[in-house]
């Protein structure tokens, strides 16, 4: 393979739209960690599951895209509150390795019901934004990937607004804080819990809806997005917020040069060895600990 | 205004506190006193909600404090000042505040609960945007009572607010305390520092490994042969 100017440029440009998405689907995973100390491992299989939903809307019910984060943020809301009510609620005060057996649990269950109701049929959606392209230079910049971007960063602003600016993102925060302290000054912890849960999933719900016009989903499209949040959060601190933005850009960084630079699966190597790297050197994340 | 009835507590076999009774008058600074792992913090967090008895009563105006959980306590206008303060330390000073006027009784009342925060310890106005955790142990202590106080409080439980602070401080420190009573607040104070603690109450129990031996006014108590001895040292 002979390296460009114009391949790098490329891979710069694909992978700071890529991250974008990959720090959206990332936030939701640390807010529910930052809040409850719990990895949800069944992160990408909600995403896959958003992704199904937004797919259907789109190729079945001729919707656009973009629209059906209407539908998309509050399902998975709905279905994050109603699958930790369930299962995680139980086993809050659990030990770590209880916690880790449910929601891996969890995945498999979701990845496997979803071959047997969902095919294991690869689908891509065609719409009108899946062809959008522009060119800047001899670089193509994919619209629809532009508009992820935009909207990622949009709806990472939102979430970070409603944490920082609103009583009841406060609440979130203090009780991950101080569950006791929370307590004391009347913040119900578990409706806390809940919410966050909740917020975490909806925020699946509008990466799937801004991925769909060019990205395939089928039922095990979670195990790649869910480890790549697993690495992003680690990278940017779990808990830390702007940490696990930043990380995400430079995750999809890494993957896009990754695959212009090495051959065929070899530019995973690079993710993940920023990934072993981390949690040998810096296990709090390059951004320090947790920053909220 | 509350009133606790053989109250027992356990950490596993082990009893924090046995057949606690006290009640707490409205209006009044009652003193709970006693040494290190007699039972203080359990008594205080117990009545928070934030540990539940095995046997016993608690009630706050005739309501049944062991039917609530910890969080509609608190909204019941009980506030605690926690040891070790417990602050929200990733946050700012403005926004601890700000949470302790979170229950939907405070909030109707945080603009002025404020002020007053800002005229008792003007030091937290000065240093409203700097994070907890960057604030001197003076400081900090200042900060949990003042979010205590934005809860608009009836009933209001320190304990062991002069932990580890330097006298000057602890003196200003028990002078809000008297502030606060001054304003129609009622006090339950959990303390070591049993003398000063005595000179401010209008009534105080004296805890020992989890039993209530010797209760009655600040003259009667600091009077007495034995308080003398083992805690007054006179």
């Amino acid at each position: 393979m002979v390296f460009s100017f114009e391949l790098f440029g490329q891979a710069v440009v694909t992978g700071i739209l890529i991250g974008g998405i990959f720090a959206l689907i990332s936030v939701g995973l640390s807010l529910i960690w930052g809040v409850m100390r719990i990895i949800n491992f069944a992160h990408g299989e909600f995403l896959m599951i958003a992704m199904y939903i937004a797919y259907f809307l789109v190729a079945k019910g001729g919707w656009d895209p973009y629209l059906t984060i209407l539908i998309t943020a509050p399902a998975l809301f709905l279905i994050g509150i109603i699958i930790f009510q369930v299962t995680i609620r139980p086993i809050i005060k659990d030990p770590p390795i209880n916690q880790i057996m449910l929601t891996v649990g969890l995945s498999l269950i979701l990845q496997n019901l979803a071959l047997v109701f969902l095919k294991a049929d690869v689908l891509t959606a065609n719409t009108a934004y899946t062809r959008m392209n522009f060119y800047l230079g001899g670089v193509v910049v994919r619209g629809s990937q532009l508009i992820a971007f935009v909207g990622s960063a949009l709806a990472a602003f939102i979430l970070y607004w409603i944490l920082q600016k609103t009583d009841i993102g406060r609440a979130i925060r203090a009780a991950s804080q101080n569950r006791d302290a929370a307590t004391l000054v009347g913040i119900n912890v578990r409706s806390t819990y809940l919410l966050a849960f909740g917020l975490g999933s909806a925020s699946l719900g509008v990466a799937a809806s801004l991925m769909i016009p060019f990205y395939y989903t089928s039922p095990t499209v979670g195990l790649f997005f869910g480890l790549i949040a697993y690495v992003v959060v680690v990278l940017g601190g779990l808990g830390n917020f702007i940490g696990t933005l930043v990380a995400g850009l430079i995750i999809g960084l890494t993957e896009s040069i990754g695959a212009s630079l090495l051959p065929g699966s070899l530019a995973r190597v690079l993710t993940f060895g920023i990934f072993i790297f981390v949690l040998l050197l810096r296990p709090q994340g390059i951004f320090g600990g947790k920053q909220k | 205004m509350l009133n606790v009835n053989n109250l027992r507590v356990q950490y596993g076999a082990f009893a924090a506190l046995q057949d606690v009774s006290l009640s707490i008058t409205e209006g009044q600074i009652v003193s709970i006193v006693g040494a290190n792992g007699a039972g203080k913090t359990t008594l205080i967090n117990t009545i928070s909600g934030l540990l539940r008895p095995v046997s016993g009563e608690i009630t706050f105006e005739d309501k049944n404090l062991l039917h609530l959980e910890g969080h509609e306590i608190a909204a019941l206008g009980i506030a605690q000042v926690p040891e070790g303060r417990k602050l929200f330390t990733d946050m700012t000073v403005y926004e601890n505040l700000i949470m302790g006027g979170y229950s939907k009784h405070a909030k109707l009342n945080r603009e002025k609960s404020l002020e007053m925060v800002y005229e008792l310890f003007p030091i937290l106005k000065s240093r409203d945007k700097q994070l907890a955790r960057t604030l001197s142990g003076g400081e900090q202590q200042m900060l949990a009572i003042g979010r205590a106080v934005m809860m608009n409080p009836r009933l209001m439980m320190f304990d062991e607010p002069s932990l580890g602070l330097a006298p000057m401080i602890v003196q200003s420190i028990f002078n809000v305390i008297l502030r606060l009573k001054a304003t129609g607040m009622t006090i339950m104070l959990v303390e070591q520092n049993v003398r000063q603690s005595l000179q401010i109450s209008d009534y105080a129990y004296v805890l020992e490994t989890g039993r209530v031996v010797l209760h009655g006014t600040d003259q009667v108590v600091s009077s007495n042969d034995y308080m003398r001895k083992a805690y007054l040292g006179i």
